[in-house]
Order: structure tokens, then sequence, then C-alpha cells
């Protein structure tokens, strides 16, 4: 009956997007007053983003370094992506809601921001109460709301903003920070560093598994507002945690700077869950404005029998420039990348995942799947690294696209580095387009056919929409369909 | 009086630069089955195409009503929705989207077209079962995706257990018959009979007379070149079963 009724919510989900005109639904600007600090960056910048928050010492030294790093580094352009220059010096690298007063619980969040929830389908206090689910809000850069807390304390689970991490448990966060995505890792992890504004930190203690799905949503609010998001989670000695990051922003006509660093550790016998549903502002359809999400993510199973597992669901950015990646160092570790990548229009994405196997009986999955339609290009680049020390290391990648239409480009680059005969390591490619045929065939069932591609995708993405929690693979599918309207016919 | 379900009169249509169909004229009343049979290259395929409203066809010529409805008019999805089905001779795949799945989407929207409420995940899956019966098809068939993997005889029960679900006025089959064995046939065949109602028509193209052998039609009627050239009495399947077309060709040559 489960398999059913999830049909049943696939139909439903489907005849509701279809149902409805949907522009860019989530592009509305929410009226909260905000500070920020002229664009620019130089020292002094950081050191008032620093003074701001309250920062120790060493955090401040740690972003000067990072700022001195960044200073002789270049941007890269070896992705398969085309924009203008970005000019540096006329960002605004901080921005935080006036009332910075941490609240206690919802009623003490402002209601402007708590409707903007609303918009969203997202009102907290529904989620408190039936998805379960501790909802970390940042918008812009300061969390305003966080809730569960107490429940979370009670089991030794910490689930707080870096700021407050920083404040609270320096210790833990001096001893994890930067450790798998170094300051001067590159150029944009080196100006995350500098300048990074606030994000989630997560520690789960030995033995504990997180009885609740944490999540995120993050919001870019702040016109000509960089977002330098900063997370950092630690699954600690067999311990548990599955992790939500959501997205959505407003439309906008410049571009905006997205330049997040996201860093998991999984120790011995841990395991690590990162799920992100991305939808940030792609740009119009001529290409105008829109995000340019450069993020570095990267896991390290620490210890030996760790797992790291990232799901993601893109839909969003005018660019996007992202590898989730995994460090497999502890023996019999595992690390796994699940993605839907989306683009439409003049959408550019350049996407995909590291596994660098270092340990021994170390196993690694890649599951990609591209979905190009109008003008977009759509890459996927992979590596996969065998080092001479992973003896028995395994890999499966399946790397698939989807066109639709005649005018978007799908591109794959897999790179295959293995240092050890006895490594095994497979590669799977397919590609294919939704055609006349299907379409046809389904409009003589009765569908139309922005129903029938939304079903067709939601198929084709279906290995992946799976890996994620059922509220979230709701929120995946309609994205999927929105992001392609009007892609066909 | 009775009225036609779907009437064809003087249909011309055509790809690119071609004229395939040269004036067909076909008129299918409730309760009947009607068997259009001709050499290949005769139109057959392009007939059943242009009714369910392919775009690759240009109709140039002539009129179709469906239950008093100017067809041509409609969007393939509207043809559907107002009862139309198509048995495909070459039904796609859909990888990753279940029978199930893909049958509930389609359903729902014929009943919305018919200002019914959707059915739920219960009803649904009770309406599954019950036609799966009568078509005798196993309902592992709901779970598998859209005829992904299906030899070409499950691709074609496939077909008639959409139509079970879909319960058209109007049901034509473009050469279910073909590439099937003759056990696959029978199954197809009771299915279809199963379907048979008095307020149900079908069309049934086929190439050969065994499928009718099964599927007994009141008419059959003879395409060639783009126009019904003979219509008759099953029995005039068998006379063709027995001595090809030729004579019919000629026949229509004299004719013309």
């Amino acid at each position: 009956m489960r398999a059913v009724n999830e049909y049943n919510e696939h139909v439903d989900i489907l005849e509701h997007i279809t149902s409805e005109d949907y522009q860019y639904k989530y592009g509305f600007e929410s009226q909260i007053e905000e500070e920020v600090v002229p664009p620019g960056l130089d020292e002094s910048i950081i050191r008032t983003i620093s003074a701001k928050k309250g920062e120790p010492e060493w955090m401040l030294q740690w972003r000067l370094d990072a700022f001195r790093a960044w200073q002789y580094m270049k941007e890269p352009h070896w992705a398969n992506v085309r924009y203008e220059p970005i000019d540096y010096q006329a960002i605004s690298y901080y921005a935080a809601p006036k009332r910075a007063a941490q609240p206690r619980s919802l009623e003490e969040v402002d209601p402007e921001l708590r409707r903007t929830f609303e918009k969203l389908g997202i009102p907290l206090h529904e989620q408190e109460i039936l998805a379960g689910v501790a909802v970390d809000a940042v918008l812009d850069s300061v969390s305003v709301a966080t809730t569960f807390r107490e429940k979370l304390q009670s089991l030794g689970i910490i689930f707080c903003s870096m700021s407050e991490a920083i404040r609270e448990y320096p210790d833990l966060v001096r001893r994890y920070l930067g450790t798998v995505v170094p300051p001067n890792d590159n150029f944009f992890a080196a100006l995350n560093s500098a300048v990074f504004s606030d994000g989630s930190f997560c520690y789960v203690p030995p033995g504990v598994r997180c009885p609740i799905e944490l999540s995120t949503y993050f919001r870019i609010n702040a016109r000509n507002t960089g977002q330098f998001e900063r997370t950092l989670i630690i699954a600690d000695e067999g311990a548990y945690v599955s992790y939500l990051e959501g997205c959505t922003a407003p439309m906008r006509d410049e571009n905006q700077l997205h330049a997040a660093v996201v860093e998991l550790i999984a120790l011995k016998d841990a395991e690590i869950k990162y799920s992100t549903v991305q939808n940030w502002y792609p740009g119009d359809k001529e290409g105008r404005g829109g995000i340019y999400n450069f993020v570095t993510k990267r896991g390290i199973c620490l210890g030996e029998n760790s797992k790291i597992s990232w799901t993601q669901v893109e839909t969003g950015s005018a660019i996007t420039w992202k590898y989730p990646s995994v460090i497999l160092k502890g023996d019999n570790s595992v690390g796994e990348f699940y993605s839907v990548a989306v683009t439409n229009h003049r959408q550019q994405a350049d996407t995909g995942t590291k596994m660098t196997h270092v340990g021994r009986n170390t196993r690694s999955r890649i599951v990609s799947k591209g979905i190009s339609a109008g003008y977009s290009q759509n890459s996927y680049r992979g590596l996969v690294r065998v080092n001479p020390s992973a003896e028995n290391a395994r890999n499966f990648s399946q790397c698939d696209s989807l066109l639709i239409g005649d005018q978007c480009g799908a591109h794959t680059f897999p790179y295959i580095e293995v240092n050890n005969p006895t490594a095994i390591v497979e590669h799977e490619a397919t590609t294919s387009k939704i055609g006349e045929d299907i379409l046809f065939y389904c409009n003589q069932r009765g569908i139309d056919t922005e129903t029938a591609v939304a079903l067709i995708i939601n198929g084709y993405a279906r290995e992946v929409l799976s890996k994620l929690p059922m509220e979230f693979a709701v929120e995946a599918q309609k994205l999927l369909a929105i992001s392609l309207e009007g892609s066909v016919g | 009086m009775i009225q036609p379900i779907l009437e064809i009169r003087n249909l011309h249509a055509r790809v690119g630069e071609r004229e395939i169909l040269r004036g067909v004229d076909l008129t299918v009343y409730p309760g009947q089955v009607h068997a259009i049979m001709g050499p290949n290259g005769s139109g057959k395929s392009t007939l059943a195409a242009v009714l369910a409203g392919r775009e690759d066809y240009q109709v140039t010529e002539g009129e179709v009503l469906f239950d008093g409805k100017n067809l041509l008019e409609l969007s393939p999805e509207d043809r559907a929705r107002e009862g139309l089905f198509l048995a495909f001779q070459y039904p796609v795949e859909i990888p990753g989207v279940s029978t199930a799945t893909f049958l509930k989407t389609a359903l729902n929207e014929l009943r919305k077209h018919r200002g019914q409420s959707p059915l739920d995940a219960m009803e649904f899956m009770e309406l599954m079962r019950e036609r799966a019966a009568l078509v005798n098809i196993d309902p592992a068939f709901f779970s598998r995706s859209l005829n992904e993997g299906f030899s070409g005889g499950e691709k074609k029960r496939n077909e008639i257990f959409q139509l079970a679900m879909l319960e058209p006025r109007l049901a034509i089959l473009d050469e279910t018959d073909s590439g099937l064995d003759i056990d696959a046939l029978r199954i197809v065949a009771d299915g279809v009979n199963a379907l048979r109602t008095p307020d149900r028509a079908f069309v049934v193209i086929t190439h050969y007379q065994r499928l009718l052998n099964y599927i007994v039609p009141d008419i059959v009627h003879v395409l060639y070149r783009g126009r019904i050239i003979k219509s008759g009495t099953k029995e005039l399947a068998l006379e063709l079963e027995a001595k090809g077309y030729d004579w019919i060709k000629d026949e229509a040559e004299v004719e013309a």
C-alpha cells in the first residue's frame, strides 16, 4: 500500500504543479530591515565582520590568513561555464537582520520572516510538530530561529549557528574547521574563509544516532550581498546524522555571488547523510540575473567503516560550480554521491564529485543524472582517484544525461586515476532525449505535455530522489517540474 | 436513431508533400467492431495516427466527427479525454515511471475532464486489480517501469490493459497482432472481447486475417492507396486471406 500512496502523491503533486502558473514561484523579497557593511573587501572589512560577530582573536587571525592567501590566488576558469568578470570590490560582505537579539522561541521571530517561510510552504511551527525536523533557519547571514535544541542537547548533540559555535564550542571548531577544506584550498574557499558570515555547526557525540533530520534553509535576501555560508558537521565515533539543506532565493536582476563551504567529518563507524535541494534564482529566460553558485563541499571518512553520502537536487542558479566530494581515508569507508542537476534557459552547471580512495577496501558510488533544456549547458565533472595505499578499492559511476530540445548541451568529463592494481572502477554513461514519440504517447493517454515531462523526469531521477527524505523528495519533485516548465512544445 | 461514434468524411492527409489518405469515408456505430485491412503502405497506420492527432500529418480535406464533435480541432490529449484510445503498434518505454503511476496520471486526467473527482490510491489499486483480472494481466506489471524491458507480447498486453483501465468510447488497435505468437494473440484478443460493450466501438487495423478469427468484426474494410475500396462482412477477410490483395487491387484499378 505504501507504494501506491507514493504513486498517489506523485500524481497529486504533478497535478498541482501543472494547474498553476509557475514563474519563479519563490521570487519574492521579504521586507526585513537589514544591516549591511559597505561594499568592498580589505582587512578592515574582515575586522569589522569579526567584531560584529564578537569573535575571539584566533578566529580573526584565521580569517586574515585566508584573506592574505586569497589575494594571491586566481579565480579558476577551467569549468565549462562562461560569465562576466566579477568585481569583488563591488560586493558587500556582510548583512544581518537588525533585530539580531537571539529569539528563544518562534514567537520571538520577526513576523515578516515567519511570513516569508509560510510563503515558501514551510511554516516552522508545522514543521516542528509534523515533520520532526529541527530547523536552523538562516536568513541571509545570521541564524534567527533554532528549534528542537533542547531535545538534541539532551543527547549531547550540538546543532547551532557557526557564530554561536565559535563562541560556545571554540575547541571543537578550532580542532576541525578547515581540516577538510583548508582556507587556501581554492579561490572561492579562501574567500569564504576570510568573510564567511554564518552557517551551521553540528556535532554528534560518540555512539549517538541523531533521531531527527537536521535542516537549514538558506536564503539570499539583501541586494548586492554576497552569501558566504560556512557549515561544519562532525559525526564522532559510531554516530549518525542526516542533514538537509534547502534553499530558494528571491528574484533579482543582478548577479549574486554565493560561495559556501561545507565540511563533513565522519570518525570511526560514523555516518553522515547530507541532502540538498538547491533552487537559487536561475536568472530570466535570456540569462539576465541569477545566482553564481561557487561552492566547495567536501567530506572526509576519517575513521574505519565510516560513511558519507551526498544527495543533491540542483535546479537553480545561473551558474553552478560544485563538486561535493569524499576523501575515503578510513579502511572500509564508503562514499556516495547522488545528483540530479537541471539546467534550463541560459543556465550553466559544471557539477560532479571527487572520490579519493586512500584507505583499504574503500567503496564509492556515483549516480549523476543531468537534465538539460532550453539553451543551457550541463556538465558532469567527476574524479575517481585510487591512491597506491587503497587496496581493493571499488567504484561504480553512472552518469546519465537527458536532453530536452536541441539547443542545449550535455557534457561529461569523467577523470579516473588508478594507482593500485587491485582497484575495480566501473563507469557507465547514457544519453537520452525526451522525444516526440514519448510525448505523443502520453498525450494519447490524456496527459498533456507539461505533465508528461514532469512524469518522465521524475522517473528518470527516481534513483536519486529516493535517497532524499520523503518531505524533501516531494519538494524536489515540485522543483524539477517547475524548472522545466515551458521547455517543450 | 443511434448516433455514430465516428464519422469520417472524405478525409485527405499528407506527410510533407506525400498524400497518404486520399478520401477516406468510414462510419462506426456504438457496439461495432470494424476491421481495416490492406497491403503495406496503404495508409492504415496513417489513418490511426491522424485520428489520434499526431502532428506529423497534415489534414488537407474532409472532416471527422467524434460523438458529433469536430475531432480534428481537438488536441491529442483532448481527443483521448473525449474517449478516443489508440493501442500503439510500437508502444514507447518510459524508464522509471511505473505502469501504475502512468495510468493513474492518465486516468485522473480523464476523470478531471469528465468532472469526476480523482481516484484515491485505494480505489485506483482496486480498479487495477479488477481490470487486470479481466484482461488476464499479471499485477506484477503495475510496479514495473512502463514497457521497459517488456517483450513485444507484454507491450501489446499492456496496451490492452490500459484500454481496460481508461474505458474509451472508441478504441483503435493499430496492428496489435504484429509480432505476436499465437498464444499472445489469443490473450490479447480475449482481452479485447472482454471489453466489448454496446456503447464502445473498435477499429481493428491489421495486415493479417488471423486476428479476426479471435476478434470477430462486424464489418471488414479494405484500405488501398489511401481509400477504402471495399467493405464487407467477416467473410471478406477470409477471402483476402485465401486470395491475397491482388484481385482487389485489380478491381479497384478497373473502377478507377
